[in-house]
């Protein structure tokens, strides 16, 4: 069988993961491992008064006190007036959400942890708390941190100069648009568990991370430690989402704790703690105006963007990513001659925002694409005319557009004519006529992104960041019995990249990926990559695999030669052996020959051995683009103000597809997600900064009966940039539901009227809706 | 989330149970689909755990005469599946279907609910539209009888003395001919309520309930309602509804009202078409 790049074939990891046979980080059994809890703050915002740790409990409860030798996070930027902020592992002097670590416990087991943990008790003098970007903006606001002038992180300007837009526009959109707090809710929440490996002399972190090698290098810079003293592990990981792509506080805690104390340490993230210190994502507000021509062609566009970005800079990509991208992606896929843009990093009372899934293009496709909708609707047009005279043309490709994005290929108008033929447009306008007859609403929506991926050392460096992506390294090497072994420093946690990797190996080398042994995560055993974050996995661990093993071919080859006593040039490798004519001679007697029989070859036939590891990045930094319409055909109960989604389609182009089957998991994967942003999930904060949302009864998922049956459509335009011309597409699919769902259900609500600017659109923000259209048309009525 | 150190015990008899219920800070455990999320996030604190479930009586079902009885542990899935020697009221098993998921169906009981009083749970308002009436024991005196309505006094709260258990429901057997309706309104399947609605008409019994389920507090009866549906056999209009609903609720907000308007239309349209 051909197991190939393009080979639709399930996972390896599969069978391990339904026996029950993974190892994730609570699955580790050790001698003598002992189990933390912490005390974590009961208010959003407050001075710390004393930690009073009961009579007897030393050794076992510690605070930033007992840590003098841990470093606080610090993620530095480049960037022009941003300020950092220190986060030490425990608050010291102070508590700046609801959640932030105080104190940790060990005991034998969990439970006992935590009734310690009940026993400590800490003394806070309030503080007036930011629950939203507007309160932390006011003048004389009680400030996050005491030595800086405001509550800004960051603010970011860009101008084209909007002057002739305004003054050609005829119609003029102005929208305010909000997205709610999210967390990520990986099925396995973070966890880790460290001891100090005697006879390495090494302290060893088992943590559930995305990022192994960064990791490594955050925990040793902040113990203080040389990284040789430092082996962070990733095992199995239940997910990540960008939940586990920063340095963590309790990760740092019980590395310090392992250390000090020689006992191996264990913490495991419960869902409370998930649902409350781990609510750091996706909450945006903006203002924009769209300024556009009678036939709907955008002319310019003019935002403010707020990001409500917690207490905290996170290590290492900063409280301003999610701003810089949010800012830098807003005019996505369309043509927009025109664009001035400023951005607000606003600190407040909630945990220091991560990038998830998508990072801020969640939100700026919503904004973008209820925009493009509401233009259709003032201009009397069809969205679908509006979005293909705006979308970027295939002919203009390449193209750079206003923010100096750099598309590399693509049709993008050509995808959102293939999910309005997918979802049948003309069939739906029968069933919307027929069900108005019955008092039903239906409507429909589109949304088209363009997702960068797989950017390199330039743009991370533009953003400002103190660490930067440059070469990708992998491992490949042919064993003596003729497997394979890949070795990666990037990491699968449900993408299924210890399988396409594989696929990349095997594409060369014409093995089975059974039998290609791929290694990822142990930073002890792989080379340095910088992890698994902006869709980089396939492109950048998929290209140093091709890489290395283009070059292992080559050396196999010429011992194939010598074998066959021909010249490399007239040999083949394939069917798991190289060729020269007829003649054959398998992998396996070559390493056969090169390990254990080396006295059959000749000196010089390949001195370098049968293990290559190479570096790799595309020939472009500027990353590429995969780009997709997604269609919705939603019902809305008007009455309940619930959202039946009846049909779902999308239409993805993310060059070669390594392996359709699991790209068609990750774009299920991501359009739940996706459903989620757009219907269910939201953190809820009562006025002192508690959240309300503390268990998953108050915090809604979507769950399968909540889910349409997807439908997925494909072209495979392929990069000149990358390796086998793949682009990458883990987060794509989490990216536009917002924006198709939300345009679906004010297609249904305006016969009424009504159109939602925030979500989740949820039942009661949709019957707030459509009372406040049926209060407004009463009082017309009225006057 | 661990819970507080507690001991655990099952009692082999109803009495032993109740004096072992008089121990300090003891509670009861039957399915443990409520107590258990309390228990971890520590806000029930007990000292020990008294488990029920397996006593034959509450886990009966079975007919006295013309009354039905249905024990307290008598799980949400066993009456889905009907699961019993005696046929059940077609409505209970629609509302125990619609509860939760299966994992905890299989667990969840009818007593359990029903203690444990959750004002968006489906067995309070289910009960009370069938006029149950509950079973009580204390393990000295002789059991007593409490009708649902009036049963739950409060979210959470209910006439249940320290010490006493709920041995099941009694409900009149007649009910399986009802005619009924049963709307739940919730944000995804499996979910609490945001709102209930609940019809039960039994003509030949004169027998008409029309109950709000879902509220802040205890199941409210609509009786004007239901009289005038009995009377006229013909829908109200949603004025009619949204009045009773105001009188009722007097703190609900419009998306309460909305919804509880909507669940108890739909349920009295399954009735009266
Ligand atoms: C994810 C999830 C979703 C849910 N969704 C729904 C839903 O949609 N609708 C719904 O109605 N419910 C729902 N529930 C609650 C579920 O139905 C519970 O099973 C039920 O509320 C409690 O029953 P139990 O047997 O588990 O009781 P337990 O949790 O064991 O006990 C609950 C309380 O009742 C007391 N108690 C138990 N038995 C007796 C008795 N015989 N006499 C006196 N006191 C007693 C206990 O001391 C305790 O205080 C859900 C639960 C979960 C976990």
């Amino acid at each position: 069988m051909n197991t190939g790049i393009g080979a639709r074939i399930p996972r390896k990891e599969d069978s391990r993961h339904l026996r029950g046979t993974a190892q994730f980080v609570g699955d580790i059994k050790m001698q003598g491992c002992w189990e933390a809890a912490f005390v974590r703050s009961p208010l959003a915002h407050a001075r710390i008064r004393s930690i009073r740790i009961p009579d007897g409990a030393e050794g076992r409860v510690f605070t930033v006190d007992d840590m003098v030798d841990l470093l606080p996070i610090r993620a530095e930027s480049s960037l022009p007036s941003y300020k950092t902020s220190d986060h030490p592992a425990l608050a010291r002097g102070k508590v700046r959400f609801a959640g932030e670590c105080i104190a940790v416990c060990i005991a034998p087991t969990r439970a006992e942890a935590e009734d310690l943990a009940e026993t400590v008790i800490v003394e806070l003098d309030p503080l007036p708390v930011h629950v939203g970007v507007e309160s932390a903006l006011a003048p004389e606001a009680a400030r996050l941190h005491d030595d800086w002038p405001d509550n800004l992180f960051l603010s970011t300007e860009f101008d084209s100069d909007l002057s002739d837009a305004r003054a050609q526009a005829t119609v003029v959109i102005e929208r305010e648009y909000t997205t709610a707090r999210q967390c990520m809710v990986p099925m396995e929440g973070k966890g880790t568990l460290a001891f100090w490996d005697g006879k390495a002399d090494q302290l060893v972190v088992y943590t559930s991370t995305q990022v192994p090698h960064l990791i490594r290098t955050g925990i040793a810079q902040c113990l203080q430690l040389d990284q040789g003293d430092v082996r962070v592990i990733a095992p199995d990981v239940g997910g990540g989402f960008g939940y586990k792509c920063v340095l963590q506080c309790e990760e740092l805690v019980v590395s310090w704790l392992a250390r000090s104390t020689g006992r191996p340490i264990r913490w495991t993230e419960d869902r409370r703690e998930h649902l409350t210190a781990g609510a750091n994502t996706r909450e945006h507000k903006y203002k924009l105006t769209a300024y556009a021509d009678d036939t709907g062609r955008l002319l310019g566009l003019d935002a403010d963007i707020w990001v409500d970005v917690g207490a905290y800079s996170v290590w290492p990509f900063t409280a301003c990513l999610e701003a810089a991208q949010a800012g830098g992606n807003l005019p996505g896929p369309y043509d927009i001659g025109a664009y001035a843009c400023r951005t607000h990093s606003v600190a407040t009372n909630k945990p220091g925002f991560t990038p998830y899934r998508g990072v801020a293009r969640p939100g700026v496709c919503f904004a973008m694409e209820l925009t493009i909708d509401a233009i259709a609707r003032a201009v009397g047009r069809d969205p679908l005319e509006v979005r293909e005279i705006n979308l970027v043309h295939g002919s203009a490709m390449p193209y750079t557009n206003i923010t100096g994005k750099y598309y590399d290929t693509g049709d993008y108008p050509e995808a959102a004519r293939q999910a309005a033929r997918m979802i049948d447009v003309a069939g739906f306008s029968k069933r919307k006529q027929a069900a108005e007859k019955e008092g039903r609403y239906l409507g429909i929506g589109f949304s088209s992104f363009t997702e960068q991926s797989a950017h390199g050392t330039k743009v991370f460096a533009s953003w400002g960041l103190a660490l930067v992506p440059g070469y990708e390294q992998a491992m490949v090497k042919l064993a003596p019995t003729g497997s394979v072994e890949v070795k990666s420093g990037n990491h699968s946690f449900g993408q299924g990249l210890e399988t396409t990797i594989a696929q990349v190996a095997s594409e060369w080398l014409s093995v089975d990926i059974e039998q290609i042994k791929v290694t990822m995560g142990d930073t002890g055993m792989t080379p340095y990559s910088t992890g698994a974050y902006a869709s980089r996995g396939m492109v950048m661990a998929g290209g140093a695999v091709s890489k290395a093993a283009e070059e292992l071919s080559l050396r196999i080859r010429a011992i194939g030669a010598h074998l066959l006593q021909c010249d490399r040039e007239e040999t083949e490798l394939k069917d798991g052996a190289v060729f020269c004519g007829a003649a054959s001679v398998s992998l396996k007697q070559i390493a056969q020959a090169w390990y254990l029989r080396p006295d059959m070859l000749a000196e010089n036939v390949n001195t370098m051995g049968l293990e290559v590891t190479e570096g790799y990045k595309p020939d472009i930094d500027t990353g590429v683009f995969t780009y997709a319409t997604h269609a919705a055909v939603v019902e809305v109960d008007i009455a309940t103000g619930k959202v039946e989604i009846q049909d779902y389609v999308i239409f993805e182009d993310c060059g070669r597809r390594v392996n359709p089957l699991i790209l068609d998991g990750q774009s299920y994967g991501g359009a739940a997600q996706g459903i989620g942003t757009a219907l269910f999930e939201e953190v809820i904060y009562d006025s002192a900064g508690q959240p309300l949302t503390s268990t998953l009864a108050d915090y809604i998922l979507p769950g399968p009966a909540e889910l349409p049956s997807f439908r997925l459509g494909h072209s495979e335009t392929l990069s000149p940039h990358t390796r086998h011309g793949i682009k990458g597409v883990g987060e794509g699919a989490a990216i536009a539901p917002s924006g198709a769902i939300v345009n679906a259900i004010n297609d249904a609500l305006c016969p009424l009227g009504a159109e939602l600017t925030s979500i989740p659109a949820t039942p009661r923000r949709i019957l707030e809706a459509i009372f406040m259209a049926q209060d407004a048309s009463t009082r017309e009525a009225a006057e | 989330m661990k819970p507080v150190p507690f001991a655990h015990s099952r009692p082999a008899k109803l009495t032993e149970i109740s004096s072992a219920l008089d121990a300090d800070n003891a509670k009861l455990i039957a399915g443990g689909q409520s107590l258990g999320p309390m228990l971890n996030l520590r806000l029930a604190r007990p000292s020990t755990l008294i488990g029920l479930s397996h006593l034959t009586e509450l886990r009966s079902v079975r007919l006295d005469g013309a009354t039905l009885f249905i024990g307290a542990g008598v799980t949400h899935a066993q009456i889905e599946d009907g699961d019993s020697d005696v046929d059940l009221p077609p409505m209970l098993r629609h509302v125990a279907r619609n509860i939760a998921y299966r994992a905890v169906r299989n667990k969840g009981t009818l007593g359990g609910s029903l203690a444990h009083a959750d004002p968006a749970a489906d067995w309070v308002t289910a009960m009370t539209v069938l006029d149950a009436v509950l079973v009580i024991a204390n393990g000295r005196e002789k059991k007593r009888r409490e009708p649902m309505s009036g049963f739950m006094e409060g979210a959470y709260r209910t006439k249940l003395q320290p010490g006493e258990i709920i041995v099941g429901v009694e409900i009149s057997a007649a009910m399986g001919e009802a005619h009924w309706g049963y709307e739940k309104i919730c944000r995804k399947v499996g979910e609490f309520a945001d709102a209930i609605g609940a019809i039960v008409i039994h003509p030949g019994l004169q027998y008409a309930r029309v109950v709000a389920g879902a509220t802040e507090g205890p199941p409210i009866l609509l009786n004007d309602i239901a009289r005038a549906i009995a009377r006229t056999a013909k829908r109200p209009a949603l004025e009619e509804i949204d009045a009773a609903l105001a009188a009722h609720l007097p703190g609900a907000d419009r998306v309460k009202r909305q919804l509880l308007k909507t669940a108890l239309s739909r349920a009295i349209a399954k009735v009266i078409p």
